[in-house]
């Protein structure tokens, strides 16, 4: 029987198998039920491009981490407190993760000799002395879930699919968590199944009481509710909460969503919501290429429709000639980047901003696109909204840059309804208006967009240079010189409808660390740290690129130092150099397809602080 | 029915300066589209032309209509977007051999196989024009063009086996110098519901000048044409005595009267057999062994995309238990704080 509960402020939990063994579905399970108790918290799956990679090889493990804190949690943790770990593969990937002290579970039965050599071990880790240092509970997984469900008379590889229900049990017993939210979900999953309801009951029972019984789990932990702001919260994805903000910002401009998309990791998860609402009359149409994608939706905008395509990288690459059209045409569309690891098919399941650079300048000829990027899973809503807003009230493309961390990550939202959201008002051109020219502009820059079926507004747009106002074709050098401008004001004027950059901590002082995207998390936590030592730091954590809020560069003149921190070899650093010349910024690079560590941050940080 | 106006062709000429080198195809067939939207009952401002990028490619800028000029290839990608998005307009490709079937190949079958509800009419000049002079995907093989001098190596295309092979429902074909002829199966394309395919055989005066004309010659034309109509007999010739038979699993040509044929033995078209065997004979003629088919070779009616997407949106509609956003994001699993 267990000793006592200790009583925890945040724990890091990670789970690791094979790609077959259910990891993702297992690590989700824990994550959901943890949202509905309270806790704040943090995921990162971190799996392979394959299917179902070698068995038992270390190409073939699948994780997935989650931080859960009783306190705000940021990111997913540097490293495991907690280690479920289903076979010897899965041990070798991430011992190295691993501080002396902490838990490993293991499932013994994976651990023979000849999973043992297959993964890549000299010897048995479990036997040699290895795992000396560590607090190793040791379980015979499989056997005891073929032993629990041995009066379902089912198939054995059935039996053993289960297994990952098992040590899920565990983990609720060791965290005092309640079953009843993966029971439940367990009876929709397999609603026509019942067996396979029962057999994945009894696992995860059998597990949890398992745990009760060994004596190796000496004590059980509680991480208690974290204090967050009053209000109804939800556990929500960063590529559900993108898909969720499109579809807000349909209800809220009046205008139809229509996605073009063709399938691509990490993005695709976007596509498949999408494809689920067509109560809210979304379209989304999967196209034969990524290029059919985006001139479908182009097509869709010209036909008064809130577009939106969705893509990877190297999907970015195939339709930029079709953005720049959109940037001729000024028609407003929306291109969702969930980026991973490049160059070309490069990292395909890992995280990396690496398409900045592609993003601000991957067309031909003078092509300003407003560049936008969500910072945590849960304002991938607030930023696809604001993207809708942006695109349908300055008629324009918009690309907003996700990536995979944020994309698959998921945490718990304080959910906004649709009536605590901003007004989207498109310049629709109503019918009746005399003497209506295409390329008009308003107070803005911004030209009027007349749909198709409006009586007495028929007019052509096209990919060739227009005259101003007018739109016919003009090859005029005069007037193709004042097109590039005008079309370059309209995005800096976007600059006037965005909020304007908040530094967190100091306000000025000695080191200012720059980030954008997907890193605030990390890079917010290694700040935290930092002022908590007393240090003169402050973080300012860059949504909007292109344009810059209007107080950029006012910002930087603060601090002694700018340093730019990025998941690539230093593009958003280039951008600000070109941007603002006679500063100077430093950078701090990785691009190993995987987030920052808060660990190796604050070493960094601290170099500038001496 | 809304009322809608009493249209001429006028209606439909933007003033824009048409700009195609003089004698070129495209005029007779900007006319006959002219001409046949005033037929169709349709308001103006439901029409839509949309194009790529080719000499053929400027002819939205001439019609006064809702159009686009997009990208090379990718006509039928922005069509099947306008289309799903508003279904109410009459949405129709203007596309050219090299924008379809070289650059656009992909776009120009996936259009045909979901059966979206447009027209697209290809311009089949057999080069390329606006590029001064390359062989296209339909030119002859042996070609000698700027970027052939020693001629070309390439087989071409049959534009109509690919709309078979596409599972098109819906594939004509004209020449430039029968407006009637092109007004009347234009009306018909658009009458039909689904993706309607129009081959059209347009002449190029600079580049590729009379590679149609065995076919649309005064003195040869009515030898070399012949003109399909479902439910009549496959005849043609200057003296109306010619015709088609199946001989095994080939075509023949047979004169009525010689070697005791008869009008009785003369195959009758059915544009509308869902079977293609036929219908690729059809359009695998080639003079002079043969005559070239002309008019509305197959006409199957099927599923639209569009509508079976609309379909799909009411039923899920009617099935949901969302009226709006905020009932899908307060849906499923919530806690709250207070």
């Amino acid at each position: 029987m267990t000793n006592s509960t200790k009583e925890l402020d945040k724990v890091v939990i990670k789970f690791v198998g094979d790609s077959g063994d259910g990891m993702q579905l297992t690590g989700s399970q824990f994550t959901d039920t943890s949202a509905l108790f309270g806790n704040d918290l943090a995921t990162y799956p971190d799996y392979p491009a394959e299917i179902r990679a070698p068995q038992g090889t270390v190409a073939g493990v699948s994780g997935f981490q989650v931080h859960i804190g009783h306190t705000r949690i940021h990111n997913p943790g540097d490293n495991p407190d907690v280690l479920v770990c289903m076979n010897a593969a899965a041990l070798l990937a991430n011992l190295s993760l691993i501080e002396a002290g902490k838990t490993i579970i293991v499932d013994t039965d994976s651990f023979k000799q000849r999973d043992c050599e297959k993964a890549g071990w000299e010897g048995n880790p479990l036997e040699d002395g290895t795992l000396d240092s560590y607090n190793l509970v040791e379980a015979p997984i499989t056997s005891l879930t073929r032993e629990a469900l041995k009066e379902t008379g089912m198939e054995r590889k059935h039996v053993e699919r289960s297994k990952n229900m098992f040590a899920l049990g565990m983990v609720y017993f060791m965290f005092n968590r309640p079953m009843k939210y993966t029971e439940s979900f367990l009876e929709q999953k397999f609603a026509s199944k019942p067996d396979l309801i029962n057999a994945n009951k009894l696992a995860l029972r059998a597990g949890y009481n398992f745990a009760i019984t060994i004596e190796a789990i000496s004590s059980t932990y509680s991480v208690a509710p974290a204090k967050m702001e009053p209000g109804v919260y939800r556990n929500i994805m960063g590529n559900v909460a993108t898909a969720w903000g499109f579809l807000a910002a349909s209800e809220k401009s009046g205008r139809k969503l229509f996605l073009g998309s063709y399938p691509i990791t990490p993005a695709s998860d976007i596509l498949h919501e999408l494809a689920k609402y067509k109560h809210f009359g979304c379209r989304a149409f999967q196209a034969e290429d990524e290029i059919a994608s985006v001139c479908a939706a182009i097509g869709a905008s010209y036909a008064g429709n809130l577009a939106i395509t969705t893509t990877s990288g190297p999907g970015l690459a195939l339709k930029g000639e079709a953005i720049g059209l959109a940037v001729s045409t000024e028609l407003p569309l929306v291109i969702v980047n969930v980026q991973r690891g490049g160059p070309s098919t490069g990292l395909p399941t890992k995280t990396e901003q690496s398409d900045l650079l592609q993003a601000l300048y991957g067309r031909n000829g003078e092509s300003p696109v407003p560049v936008i990027a969500p910072s945590t899973p849960n304002n991938c809503f607030d930023y696809a909204f604001q993207a809708s807003k942006i695109a349908l009230e300055h008629m324009t493309p918009v690309l907003l840059l996700s990536d995979g961390y944020l994309g698959n990550g998921a945490g718990p939202w304080k959910i906004k309804s649709t009536a605590e959201l901003a007004d989207i008002n498109p310049p629709i051109v109503e019918e009746g208006t005399e003497n209506w020219m295409p390329f008009e502009r308003d107070e803005k820059g911004v030209r009027g967009w007349a749909v198709p079926g409006t009586p007495g507004l028929e007019h052509r747009v096209g990919g060739l240079e227009k005259q101003n106002i007018t739109g016919n074709v003009s090859y005029d050098p005069e007037n193709h010189e004042l097109m590039c401008q005008l079309r370059a004001d309209k995005i800096e004027k976007i600059a006037d409808f965005i909020p304007e950059q908040t530094i967190h901590g100091n306000q000025k002082g000695k080191l200012l660390v720059v980030g954008w995207g997907g890193t605030y998390g990390s890079l917010l936590d290694a700040v935290d740290s930092v002022l908590l030592e007393g240090e003169s730091i402050g973080l300012a954590h860059f949504n909007y690129i292109n344009p810059l809020p209007k107080n950029t560069r006012e910002i930087f003149e603060q601090f002694e130092h700018v340093l730019v921190c990025e998941l690539n070899l230093g593009q958003f650093v280039k951008y600000l150099g070109g941007t603002f010349q006679d500063l100077t910024f430093e950078q701090y690079n990785k691009v190993k397809g995987k987030p920052f560590g808060v660990g190796e941050l604050t070493e960094e940080f601290r170099k500038y602080l001496k | 029915m809304a009322e809608v106006a009493e249209y001429t062709y006028k209606d439909f000429a933007s003033d824009q300066e048409v700009r195609w080198c003089p004698g070129c195809g495209d005029y007779a067939i900007l006319r006959a589209i002219q001409k046949a939207l005033p037929e169709l009952g349709r308001k103006k401002e439901d029409f839509l032309f949309i194009s790529g990028i080719g000499c053929s490619s400027r002819f939205p800028y001439y019609m006064n209509t809702y159009g686009m000029h997009s990208l090379h290839g990718r006509a039928p990608a922005f069509a099947t977007g306008m289309k799903i998005a508003n279904p109410e307009l009459s949405v129709w490709q203007i596309t050219g051999d090299g924008d379809a079937l070289a650059i656009g190949g992909n776009h120009f079958i996936h259009a045909l196989r979901r059966n979206i509800d447009i027209n697209i009419l290809l311009f089949n000049n057999e080069i390329y024009g606006l590029t001064k002079g390359q062989f296209s995907p339909t030119s002859e093989q042996g070609i000698k063009t700027k970027s052939s001098p020693q001629g070309s190596l390439d087989t071409p295309f049959i534009p109509g086996e690919l709309v078979l092979g596409a599972r098109g429902r819906f594939f004509a074909r004209v020449v430039d110098t029968d407006p009637k002829h092109m007004t009347q199966i234009f009306i018909e394309s658009e009458q039909f519901r689904g993706t309607s395919m129009i081959e059209i055989l347009q002449n190029c005066v600079i580049f590729n000048d009379k590679t149609h004309a065995a076919i649309t010659a005064r003195d040869t034309r009515d030898e070399f044409q012949l003109h399909l109509e479902h439910g009549k007999p496959m005849i043609f010739g200057k003296e109306k005595n010619k015709g088609l038979v199946l001989n095994g699993f080939k075509l023949e040509v047979v004169t009525i009267g010689e070697n005791g044929i008869t009008e009785e033995d003369i195959l009758v078209h059915d544009a509308h057999e869902e079977d293609t065997t036929l219908h690729s004979m059809l359009i695998r003629m080639k003079a002079p062994e043969f005559p070239v088919a002309l008019g509305v070779i197959r006409a199957v009616k099927g599923e639209t995309y569009n509508n079976l997407v609309e379909e799909q949106v009411e039923q899920v509609r009617a099935a949901s238990k969302f009226n709006n956003v905020d009932d899908l994001l307060f849906s499923g699993e919530t806690w709250e704080i207070s």
